[in-house]
């Protein structure tokens, strides 16, 4: 469908973005790759009076070392985020879980800031934020503001920016030596989005779990960071994979700290998978991202 | 309404566009370029693709006033002096298509493919075709000829204006 009218600003700078924004109030929209808006206004699933096209705003499209962080600019597409030697030098999980998301062409336009303000629970990147403790920070005309990952997803596509406020991009801490990361995504096809996804990074030292950290994909109305699981696997000894373990006939370590995966969890039903199924891969695929982050 | 400029396939425009005006409508309904269809509403079947400055996006799914001062090169502008592009070539040596309705799409999202890997493995082609569906003449043929069209535009450098 042709989507319903609108106006289209195209600010020339942050400061004029702002202000315009904030004298719109909540009936104007940012506009960044448009991957995620633009289906929405065809489907005529949202009417904003204006969209503020950031698309060409200079400065939000980069990517930093900082010493203890990497920053990624609001505007950096998804085709950048995974082809950047720092991001997949120093915080390689967001590099794992951006070259997942849709197909090249939507790669090339969709934008890192605009897959996590978007808030959508069954987004790659969301999970990963979570996973690592990022930092987001955000501007409005009232000046600028740190919003941590643990508060930014409040609900279904609702983030935690105000009407007005502006996501300039995302402070990604790197974690240091001896960690390992992988996103393990379950999807029907090779272009879908996820039915369940899992970003973990474990850090193991002598073959023992000192440390996990588990992200959800699509397990309820927002991202999700599991806590019971990611106690649960702290101290684990997971079995070789050809040794006595799991394949050898008893028990994996692993697997059963695995099976807290869900808890706590309120996965959605639609066409794809009900909550007990998906609550089902989410043991399984946790089990599967821990195994390929180097347990 | 605003004004925008675009070049498409190596042709400069000037152009008052609503803002809701997609690109793909722009392509078909102002200039003429119907060569390049739309197959759905949600940005996931690839047939409008295009290359939007040199990579290839799905002309569905952005605006026309997001294309101001871009250079847009559409299935229309591949072909030189009446000659087909070696891609396009290819996909009619192996058969790649049947109705034909994806294939503007195929052979652009094929061309971009090329871009970052001249010689693709079958998993490679599988993959970077992962947004482009066909519905009819199933993929076989089409990653056969992504093969082919690479071999034969093997050396020469990836045209994509
Ligand atoms: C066919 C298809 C398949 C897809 N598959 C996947 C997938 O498998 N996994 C996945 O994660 N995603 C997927 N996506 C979505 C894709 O990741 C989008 O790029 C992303 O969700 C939105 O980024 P964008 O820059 O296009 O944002 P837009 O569409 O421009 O904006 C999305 C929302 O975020 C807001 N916004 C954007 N940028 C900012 C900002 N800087 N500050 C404040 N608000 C902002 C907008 O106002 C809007 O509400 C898919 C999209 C398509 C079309
Ligand atoms: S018509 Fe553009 S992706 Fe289907
Ligand atoms: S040839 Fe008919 S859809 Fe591909």
């Amino acid at each position: 469908m042709i989507p319903a009218a609108f106006d289209y600003i195209r600010p020339a700078s942050l400061d004029e973005a702002c202000h315009v924004l904030d004298d719109a109030g909540e009936e104007a929209k940012v506009l960044a790759g448009g991957q995620s808006l633009l289906p929405l206004l065809r489907l005529r699933l949202a009417y904003p009076a204006a969209l503020v096209d950031l698309g060409r705003l200079p400065g939000l499209r980069r990517v930093e070392d900082r010493g203890d962080h990497v920053f990624i600019g609001a505007l950096t597409t998804h085709d950048e985020v995974l082809r950047s030697p720092v991001v997949r030098g120093h915080v390689p999980l967001v590099a794992l879980a951006a070259a997942t998301v849709a197909d090249p062409a939507v790669r090339h336009r969709g934008t890192f800031g605009g897959s996590l303000a978007h808030a959508d629970p069954a987004g790659d990147l969301p999970a990963v934020a979570l996973a690592l403790d990022c930092v987001f920070v955000a501007r409005s005309a009232g000046g600028e503001r740190e919003i941590p990952a643990a508060e930014f997803f409040v609900d279904y596509l609702e983030p935690a920016l105000r009407p007005g406020e502006v996501l300039l991009g995302v402070r990604v801490p790197k974690l240091g030596e001896g960690w390992g990361f992988h996103y393990e995504k379950f999807h029907r096809t090779a272009q879908a989005w996820a039915v369940v996804g899992v970003a973990a990074a474990v850090r193991t030292v002598g073959g023992s779990i000192e440390e996990a950290r588990i992200g959800l994909t699509n397990m309820g109305p927002t991202p999700v960071r599991a806590r019971a699981v990611e106690a649960a696997l702290r101290g684990v000894t997971p079995a070789r994979p050809n040794g006595n373990g799991a394949a050898g006939g008893s028990r994996d370590p692993l697997r059963d700290a695995c099976g807290e995966a869900a808890e706590g969890t309120a996965p959605p039903v639609d066409l794809h998978a009900r909550p007990d199924y998906r609550r089902h891969l989410a043991r399984v695929l946790t089990y599967r991202a821990v195994r390929a982050a180097g347990a | 309404m605003p004004r925008i400029t675009v070049t498409v396939d190596g042709i400069r425009y000037e152009e008052e566009v609503e803002p809701r005006l997609l690109l793909v409508h722009l392509l078909r309904d102002r200039l003429g370029k119907t060569g390049t269809p739309v197959g759905c509403d949600t940005g996931n079947c690839g047939a409008c693709t295009v290359m939007l400055d040199g990579r290839s996006a799905k002309s569905c799914s952005v605006l026309a006033v997001q294309a101001d001062e871009c250079d847009v090169v559409t299935i229309e502008g591949l072909g030189r002096d009446g000659e087909l592009h070696p891609m396009q070539e290819a996909f009619r040596t192996e058969h790649a298509l049947q109705c034909g309705y994806c294939t503007p799409g195929m052979v652009m999202a094929a061309i971009d493919l090329l871009r970052d890997d001249p010689d693709p493995s079958e998993e490679a082609i599988r993959q970077g075709l992962e947004g482009n569906l066909c519905r009819c003449t199933g993929y076989c043929n089409i990653v056969r000829a992504v093969r082919r069209g690479a071999q034969e535009m093997s050396g020469e450098e990836v045209r994509t204006s």
